[in-house]
């Protein structure tokens, strides 16, 4: 087979090596290399995901190394999806980021080296692989994350260094304890020898344990998410939709990869505290994050207690590790990056037009801002689950397997967090369509008339004032909401592709 | 229970490593100091797995010695999280300073008390 899967995380790389490079002669040229190399990403993406999604799953071996000893990428349907997720909302944010900023080379050189790491976590097969590249995510991560000017985003970077190299740190040293026990790193090679070893070995179940609370801080599940919220609200607002939408995505796949197919569903049969820490961790996250969310003025804050709380819903469909609920966690996984994506872009819209950043601000919106308060509307009733976007299949699909494996309190928990999202969604909801505007707000940053539809300005031209709402920032958000709907379409087509991968991960 | 503990000093070390650093991180009020306790604790995890590697009696893992040999395999992997953490040091150096320039102060709580303000 071809070298597309290696190709796909060295090609972001060569992206940024470019910018930098022709940022020494070329001021602010480094947009148009990013968008160039994640154009020509999203194209391998798709001929990668024709690939993984048609058949069984395959796999490549990095310079022809036998497997297990050299590294393995993996060609199947779950990394299919979230190499072409990574690239397509890449690309999508890039649009908003055009005019929106920051706008150095040294920017975008992270911003690809960012996508390198999220697909290279994305394709890996081999458990220090995924150390290396979740660390590349991390670090690219917290520099995004500092990007902004100020104070508040440094400090935020800072906090989500010291915590997810934490969590990172644990990682590696859960992949240690499951080398000492079988001297392997491949993925599969490992599932076998660990089954070998036998489960009730200390040294595989305590390896168990450091791992999936490593790639717990990573996900961001209560309570090891105190980085999330000051992460995403301190950086600027291309960032955080970025990393919202893919960073904690990724990783959760991440968890998904080590839990399935290393330690396999046997391994949660056969060790009593397994499951119960999944299904546990991921109740809590989904009652406290949805909580906490109702008790935040911020937007951004909001939002990000919001993903704390949908990841719930994630790993609640990966303790119940049936076919139907691992359907339910990929379509959720795709649609609350494109939604919580969407939401974070929309809310920087709304800054950018209006001016507000906190939940007040939205009164009246819709007056003053109709196509972002649409788009953000709808992205909202998404994220609560109605039909027919998209976050409605993926809540679905999770909660007819919790209910196939006999997990009633989870799935009574999960029924309760729509309510619960519906809590914090629909007070702005309120605000947004059937308050008025305060008197004097439309003396914003820019003109809400004008700004809002986005014809006014020339996206080539570049001279109209920094402040100002731009096509391309309006085009990335109504995007957005039409996929978070249109989605929905795809989702019997995108199950029965699916099902030789689940097959093999349930097996 | 002391001999337990004398066959298992390397990892003991490690441990006792990984006991301080993530105490410095956690308790310690300056930022700087956060900082080195994350390399401590990773530290410990870097000592931890190259203990892991050692086999007793055998020779370093080159063709001109005679087997058998320690395994390599991990002093590799452990040269890789090295440079990583190293990245990450300078990444957070970068931002401490940073951080200095705007507050004025490396404490965490004074920081936050100011940073909350804004």
């Amino acid at each position: 087979m071809s070298d597309l899967p290696a190709l796909l995380v060295v090609l972001p790389i060569l992206g940024a090596l470019v910018s930098l490079l022709a940022g020494i002669r070329l001021d602010r040229s480094g947009w148009y290399v990013a968008a160039a190399t994640l154009s020509v990403q999203v194209a391998g993406a798709v001929a990668f995901a024709a690939d993984g999604l048609s058949g069984a799953p395959g796999s490549y071996a990095v310079g022809d190394f036998t497997i297990p000893y050299g590294i393995e990428l993996l060609v199947d349907g779950l990394s299919a999806t979230m190499v072409v997720l990574v690239a397509v909302v890449a690309l999508g944010v890039l649009a908003y980021a055009r005019h929106a900023g920051p706008r150095s080379n040294r920017f975008y050189s992270t911003y690809l080296l960012l996508v390198t790491g999220l697909t290279g976590m994305s394709v890996t097969g081999d458990a220090f692989n995924m150390y290396v590249f979740l660390e590349i995510t991390g670090l690219t991560a917290y520099a995004l994350v500092a990007s902004g000017e100020g104070g508040r985003s440094a400090v935020a970077g800072l906090k989500y260094l010291l915590v997810g190299t934490f969590g990172a740190s644990l990682y590696l040293l859960g992949v240690g304890y499951a080398y000492i026990a079988t001297g392997t790193l491949n993925m599969a090679d490992l599932s076998a020898e660990l089954a070998a070893v036998g489960y009730a070995s200390p040294l595989v179940r305590a390896s168990f344990a450091f791992v999936v609370v490593g790639l717990f801080v990573k996900v961001a599940m209560f309570p090891l998410h105190t980085w999330q919220p000051e992460a995403y609200a301190g950086s600027p607002d291309s960032v955080s939709a970025l990393i919202a939408s893919l960073v904690s995505t990724v990783s959760a796949y991440a968890l998904v990869r080590i839990v399935l197919t290393v330690f396999t569903p046997e391994f949660l049969e056969a060790v009593p505290f397994a499951r119960p820490l999944l299904a546990a961790t991921a109740a809590i996250s989904i009652v406290v994050g949805s909580g906490l969310a109702v008790a935040q003025t911020e937007i951004k804050r909001m939002l990000a207690y919001s993903s704390v709380s949908q990841f719930g819903l994630v790993v609640a469909a990966l303790s119940v590790t049936n076919a139907t609920a691992l359907v339910g966690l990929a379509i959720h996984l795709v649609g609350h990056a494109v939604m919580k994506g969407g939401l974070f872009l929309a809310a920087g819209l709304v800054a950018t037009g209006v001016g507000g950043r906190s939940v007040s601000d939205y009164d009246g919106l819709g007056s003053r801002m109709p196509a972002a308060a649409a788009a953000f509307g709808v992205l909202t009733l998404g994220m609560v689950g109605v039909p027919p976007a998209i976050g409605f299949f993926g809540k679905w699909y999770i909660v007819v397997g919790t209910l196939e494996a006999g997990a009633w309190g989870l799935a009574v928990v999960i029924l309760l967090s729509t309510l619960l999202t519906l809590a914090y969604f629909a007070r702005l909801l309120e605000r947004m369509f059937f308050r008025e505007a305060p008197a004097g707000a439309e003396t914003g940053p820019a003109d809400a008339a004008v700004a809002d539809g986005g014809e006014g300005h020339d996206v080539g031209s570049g001279s109209s004032a920094d402040s100002g709402v731009s096509l391309g920032m309006v085009a990335a958000v109504l995007a957005a909401a039409l996929l978070a709907v249109g989605l929905g379409a795809a989702v019997p087509a995108y199950e029965s592709a699916l099902a030789p991968t689940v097959e093999v991960l349930l097996s | 229970m002391i001999d337990v503990l004398v066959d298992r000093a390397y990892f003991v070390v490690a441990f006792l490593l990984l006991g301080i650093g993530a105490h410095m991180v956690i308790g310690d009020r300056n930022l700087v100091k956060k900082v080195i306790g994350l390399n401590v604790f990773q530290s410990g995890i870097f000592l931890f797995l190259i203990a892991s590697a050692y086999v007793t009696g055998a020779s370093a893992p080159l063709l001109s010695e005679p087997g058998p040999y320690v395994s390599p395999l991990p002093h590799v992997l452990i040269l890789t999280a090295i440079v990583v953490g190293v990245s990450l040091t300078a990444v957070a150096l970068g931002l401490i300073v940073r951080i200095y320039g705007e507050y004025g102060t490396l404490r965490a709580d004074l920081v936050s008390e100011v940073s909350d303000g804004e």
